[in-house]
């Protein structure tokens, strides 16, 4: 992922810019979320840090732009650019292990395999085997698709009787 | 002692809260500065697009996309219940941040269809686009600004504008532009979920009660006419888009299983005439539209050299 260029060591522009966490998930940094794609040093010596926005209308993403340049400035890095990466869009599936444990023991049901291919429409309720991240208990049901923010859904354990919040499969 | 004890505490209180406003400006999401949503992306436009037409598209696109998300965003603090109050905002919030890319896009393809605002004005082109064109600029299916009826009404529409936007976006994603591609894969995956939510919802208010699905029999009378329109294309999308004539089937299949499972009939109604050969994809609009961008518009207008 890192490629190094002479006269500045990316791998560390790498490990500051991956400590940086998500507003909304503060238990994620954004590496771990998979919004963190590269590092690079552009023609004139700037660094280009490049960022895949997780919903087209998330309103956290302007939010990370800011707390990478000023995570990176204050390290003594300059000038940093963000750079925004459309392609290949963010999926769920790109939430690391460390991510997903991280989710867990926040209270937060991590994602399912992102499905591929032809869309089918679904009229039922989704299945989807999640585990309440309080109790444990595999009896849980949706409450709504539709989150307190654009990447989860509102769960409910029917054996604890906890809500929860469930990352969406994207 | 007491009192002197829960003063102490409130003040420290204040304190922490102010020390955080203080250091963490960055944190407020408004307030800061304009940001380019395409910033860093290769706007360039492909060998064998015509810029314009791209352009024209985009804002067909991300005119339907505005135009419906306002209407959802009213829908705020209305719904039936708490869930679904925020998943109609979420909805409206994919929507937006589609219609800020695809206008951002369009105004990279061609300059010349932004509004000029006053010298120093720090508006970015999207915005100038969303908030400073008049109902004639704008380029939406008519179905997308109809006012707002009731529950079984947004369902309807709903299940009927995100089934079209789907099988389009699926589609785009082999777009030949970058942008528009990549703003298209991921819509397809936001759009899937609203479609579900319309589904699920449209046939629940379907095996409901005889009120539920009178209503619904309604919404569908209201949303049916203006179908028509969804499949009717223009020479930009036909050239440089999808022609909207060649989903129009896998739409029907769709849209005739929902039906199907929810044991309702599709309304034979005519459609939505055309006023002097045009509809909205070529500005013609209804009232309604006047007045929905007279109420999105006016904080902006008053203030066109503002910073948020």
């Amino acid at each position: 992922m890192v490629a190094t260029l002479k006269g500045t060591d990316l791998q560390r522009v790498w490990a500051i810019a991956s400590e940086v966490t998500d507003p909304e998930l503060p238990m994620l940094t954004l590496a771990d979320l998979g919004v963190l794609r590269n590092v690079e040093q552009d023609a004139v010596g700037a660094i280009v840090v490049s960022i895949t926005p997780t919903y087209t209308g998330c309103p956290a993403m302007a939010a990370m732009r800011d707390d990478l340049v000023r995570r990176l400035t204050e390290a003594g890095i300059a000038p940093v650019r963000v750079r925004v990466q459309l392609s290949p869009p963010w999926t769920s599936d790109w939430i690391s292990d460390e991510g997903r444990k991280a989710l867990r023991e926040n209270g937060i049901s991590p994602p399912g395999t992102s499905s591929r291919g032809p869309i089918a429409l679904t009229l039922k309720p989704k299945r989807r085997a999640i585990q309440c991240p309080q109790c444990g208990s595999g009896d849980t049901e949706v409450t709504s698709e539709f989150g307190s923010t654009a990447c989860k859904a509102l769960y409910r354990c029917r054996a604890c009787g906890e809500p929860f919040d469930h990352l969406k499969e994207h | 002692m007491n009192d002197i004890h829960i003063q102490q505490d409130a003040e420290d209180a204040h304190d922490n809260a102010y020390a955080g406003l203080l250091s963490n400006d960055a944190h407020w999401a408004f307030g800061t500065d304009f940001e380019d949503p395409l910033a860093g992306v290769d706007t360039t436009i492909p060998d064998g697009l015509d810029a314009a037409e791209l352009a024209q598209y985009c804002l067909m696109l991300g005119d339907d996309a505005l135009v419906y998300a306002h209407r959802l965003s009213e829908w705020t603090s209305r719904a039936p219940d708490l869930e679904e109050d925020i998943a109609i905002a979420n909805l409206a919030l994919d929507l937006v941040g589609q219609a800020r890319l695809l206008l951002a896009r369009a105004a990279a393809a061609d300059s010349s269809i932004v509004p000029v605002l006053p010298e120093g004005s720090p508006v970015p082109d999207e915005d100038r686009l969303a908030f400073f064109r008049e109902a004639g600029d704008f380029r939406n299916v008519r179905l997308a600004e109809t006012p707002n009826g009731d529950f079984a009404e947004l369902v309807t529409r709903l299940l009927v504008l995100s089934t079209w936007r789907l099988a389009i976006f699926e589609r785009l994603v082999g777009h030949p532009d970058a942008v528009v591609s990549a703003i298209a894969a991921k819509g397809v995956k936001e759009l899937a979920y609203h479609r579900d939510f319309a589904g699920r919802w449209f046939v629940t208010l379907a095996g409901g009660t005889s009120e539920s699905r009178r209503r619904l029999t309604d919404a569908m009378r209201a949303v049916w006419p203006l179908i028509p329109e969804l499949g009717e294309g223009t020479d930009t999308e036909r050239t440089v888009g999808v022609d909207p004539a060649a989903v129009a089937l896998e739409v029907g299949v769709v849209l005739d299983q929902v039906l199907a499972v929810g044991g309702m009939t599709a309304p034979d109604v005519p459609g939505l005439a055309r006023v002097r050969g045009r509809a909205g994809r070529q500005g013609m609009h209804s009232e309604a539209l006047s007045r929905m961008l007279a109420e999105m518009q006016v904080v902006a207008r008053a203030h066109p050299r503002g910073r948020w």
